[in-house]
């Protein structure tokens, strides 16, 4: 009796084993027939990303990113009750959309051509610029040369890094910096104010939410040397839901919201919204 | 299908893995040896005479092993490197590489110190009392009679303490430093999860953890103690 | 301590040196909280702003306490699977049969000989690719894969220890009596192994919960996760968070630890008189103490570092 007791738990564990194991398999083929049939969608979006994508003590979500993918979720027909967030990392995104994890990705994530063969993008929404962050008492920094021989700060998993260091910006100028390693931003900021680098380089939307969160101990330089489209990331070959949240953009553009989105988000840090008109769409593929 | 069983990844790759385990074997050899110094320093604190020296030592064991590796190395990356610019190099590579050691050699020390304490308990009390009556001084009876013989009764665990500095390395891979299973994550990320990149990387590992074990369990049965 | 036997009641001028020890080390002790304490400041990570979040309701019930559950919540679910996972491969190479014995022993081999952050990675990773991007592993199923088959293995030798230390006329007891093999096992080594094994055990799980930290880097909501992400881009506080996490994640542990201690002594004292301490004092709960005279080179437990 005993015995059999001892096989039955064996059992109900091997059971969970393999339960754990299957669940979190994708359902439905595409991310709007799931948005039409189930009225949800999971998102994904950066958690620590002050200004973009940012989880408050509370368990919501906030950002300039969130506020767009509520909208894109509306007009997929998804009300904000039945949009299930996931927190998505720059070294983690191509693998959460590839395995179905998430359904939508909207975290700060630029369309590449690199990028490109393994993401559908929708968009892009925005057109962001990589920006320099120093310390407000840093004169020495203020374009893009003069970063040469500087301290820089390089996420695993990010690009602007490579922009600089590779020569991928509009310049197409290669720069002889020191990389400095990091696992996140927050830990380049930490990095920056101890004097660990001279500057963090990235995306300006990021950077002004970092340099709000630090009041004046940091600034942004201004001056922008490359063009990133921030787009919606899709499952690769989802070209439905693609057209669907293209759609979504160029209303957003009409309507007028994107414009109260930034500046709900981004007023008062010098960054200024000058789009006239939603950025050309890339075309699905 | 056939990409699954794909061997070709690891081959192209090769001069990055063998990268990768080079610094493994470096990040492991430093702080192995970095750790049992500062783990046999540990242990005289906490058997030593001094009531001051022993709480230090029992504070530092208590704190470095109740801690998350992960945590030790981003307060040493961060902490005190970062934040408070106590920087071992100018240049940032290297600088982490040494926070790594720092880091690394720190969490082990206190197991080291544990399992030699463990040691000095398997030293009969009549050695103690001999190398007492025959006039030798603390320091001089715990070098020359209680720490030899607490060592060869301990080889065994402190193999084992090696060779979990070795699987521990991997963690750097949150401060900032390059070693194999950094490599392994960005294979992941370029040709996807697949079984060949794992077992190589497996292998790889096993070629340094097991001839590790199998040497200290041989070192330990030619030393020990016979009682 | 006065009455150790590594050295002599102090004389006056030992008690002199040993004061001046003292004096030393204390200075050198303070001037290192000192210089720590001083060099934070500097770099203004004293400041109220700081560290006022951690006195705030909502920090607690909203970040530091759901990351400390979910962080309980993966360890507790590895810690039965990998004790499950223990007895059975444990037990598998202790069997008559060499086709049992065999594979057990190389799986428990094998997961005891590469990093966790590998099994973690590919818990993740591995399904997905293998099945065609169809199945997706959850972080926290990684995690709890990862955990149960590392510490699993580790269990499997204890456990195998245990059985093998259990004094021969146990088993020969049993046999005479008329019970079955599996009836031996069951009934009279599994339950002695499992009583003398038990500080090994839970030293084991405290290995676990720490390792459960691994999983922030597949992105596992857990609490490390809240205390190096979501509070530091909250409040801009990554080295106050830090230290903030560490306390939590010390104060766990030396519990369970403290546990383990307890445990011991208890079984110590059901089995007879006190071994008399040793020359260092007590030591933390040592693993199989017999597992060398058992001929296994299984290892003090001491000595896991993971």
């Amino acid at each position: 009796m005993r015995l059999r007791q001892f096989g039955a738990a064996l059992l109900s564990a091997a059971t969970l084993v393999g339960g754990l194991a299957a669940c979190g398999s994708s359902g439905p083929s595409s991310a709007l027939a799931k948005a039409k049939d189930e009225k949800k969608l999971t998102i994904g979006v950066k958690y620590d990303q002050p200004g973009m994508g940012l989880k408050k003590p509370d368990g919501t979500v906030e950002g300039f990113d969130v506020d767009v993918a509520k909208y894109i979720a509306k007009e997929l027909g998804v009300p904000e009750s039945g949009i299930t967030w996931k927190e998505a990392r720059s070294a983690n995104r191509e693998t959460f959309l590839a395995q179905g994890q998430v359904d939508l990705i909207v975290a700060t994530y630029s369309i590449t051509e690199a990028r490109k063969p393994k993401v559908t993008f929708a968009g892009p929404f925005y057109l962001a610029h990589q920006d320099t962050l120093v310390r407000a008492d840093d004169t020495s920094i203020t374009s893009l040369d003069s970063l040469k021989g500087k301290r820089i700060c390089q996420v695993t998993g990010s690009n602007s890094w490579k922009n600089i260091a590779e020569g991928t910006n509009k310049e197409s100028k290669k720069v002889d910096v020191t990389l400095v390693p990091a696992g996140a931003y927050d830990e380049c900021i930490t990095k920056l104010k101890g004097n660990a680098l001279d500057a963090v380089t990235t995306d300006d939307m990021i950077l002004a939410g970092y340099a709000k969160r630090e009041g004046s101990a940091l600034k942004v330089t201004g001056a922008p040397f490359t063009d990133e489209k921030y787009g919606v990331g899709l499952k690769k070959g989802d070209k439905e839901t693609c057209e669907a949240v293209n759609k979504a953009i160029t209303k957003m553009y009409q309507d007028g919201t994107i414009k109260q989105l930034f500046e709900k988000h981004f007023s008062g840090t010098g960054l200024n919204f000058t789009a006239t008109g939603a950025p050309p769409a890339e075309g699905c593929s | 299908m056939e990409s699954l069983l794909d061997f070709g990844p690891l081959v192209q790759e090769f001069a990055t893995i063998l990268a990768g385990f080079w610094s493994t074997i470096r990040l492991t050899v430093m702080s192995a040896v970095l750790a049992l110094v500062l783990g046999t320093v540990l242990v005289a604190m906490r058997v030593s005479p001094t009531p001051v020296l022993r709480s230090v030592g029992t504070f530092y064991v208590n704190i470095l092993r109740n801690t998350p590796l992960t945590l030790v190395l981003l307060l040493c990356a961060l902490g005190l490197s970062d934040t408070l610019q106590l920087t071992l190099s100018r240049d940032p590579g290297i600088n982490y590489y040494w926070w790594a050691i720092a880091g690394l050699s720190a969490y082990t020390a206190a197991f080291v110190c544990e399992a030699l304490r463990a040691g000095i308990n398997t030293v009969p009390v009549g050695q103690a009392e001999a190398a007492r009556a025959i006039g030798l001084t603390f320091t001089q009876s715990l070098r020359l009679i209680v720490l030899p013989q607490a060592f060869r009764s301990v080889i065994a665990p402190l193999g084992s303490i090696l060779i979990a500095l070795t699987k521990n390395t991997t963690i750097v891979i949150v401060a900032g430093y390059i070693e194999a299973s950094a490599v392994m994550k960005q294979m992941f990320d370029d040709y996807g999860g697949t079984l060949p990149i794992f077992l190589g990387f497996a292998a790889g590992y096993m070629v340094l953890t097991l001839p590790t074990g199998f040497f200290f369990g041989w070192l330990a049965r030619r030393l020990a103690v016979v009682r | 301590m006065s009455t150790s036997v590594l050295f002599d009641v102090p004389g006056p001028r030992a008690r002199l040196r040993n004061n001046i020890i003292t004096l030393v080390s204390a200075v050198v002790v303070l001037g290192v909280a000192y210089l720590l304490i001083s060099g934070l400041a500097d770099k203004g990570q004293l400041q109220g702003r700081l560290w006022e979040p951690f006195l705030r309701a909502d920090v607690w019930t909203g970040m530091i306490i759901p990351g400390l559950v979910a962080t309980l919540k993966a360890a507790a679910l590895s810690a039965v699977l990998a004790l499950v996972f223990g007895v059975v491969f444990g037990l598998g190479r202790l069997s008559d049969h060499a086709w049992i014995r065999r594979p057990a022993g190389a799986v428990v081999e094998f997961f005891r000989a590469i990093p966790l952050l590998l099994l973690i990675f590919f818990a993740q990773a591995g399904p997905a690719t293998l099945s065609g991007y169809t199945v997706g592993v959850p972080a926290f199923a990684a995690v709890v894969i990862g955990l149960t088959l590392y510490n699993g293995s580790v269990l499997a030798e204890v456990f195998r220890a245990g059985v093998l230390a259990v004094p021969r006329g146990q088993s020969e007891a049993g046999y005479s009596l008329g019970l079955s093999k599996s009836g031996v096992m069951r009934l009279i080594l599994l339950p002695q192994a499992t009583t003398a094994m038990m500080p090994a055990i839970i030293s084991q799980m405290v290995v676990l919960l720490k390792d459960t930290a691994l999983g922030w880097v597949i992105a596992y909501e857990e609490l490390l996760n809240f205390g190096l992400k979501q509070i530091p881009a909250n409040f801009g506080n990554l080295i106050p968070s830090a230290i903030v996490i560490s306390v939590v994640y010390i104060g766990i542990n030396m519990a369970l630890a403290h546990l383990a201690t307890v445990l011991e002594r208890r079984s110590r004292r059901s089995r007879g008189p006190a071994a008399p301490a040793g020359l260092a004092g007590p030591t933390a709960p040592a693993g199989p103490p017999s597992a060398e005279s058992a001929g296994i080179s299984v290892v003090a437990d001491s000595a896991r570092v993971e």
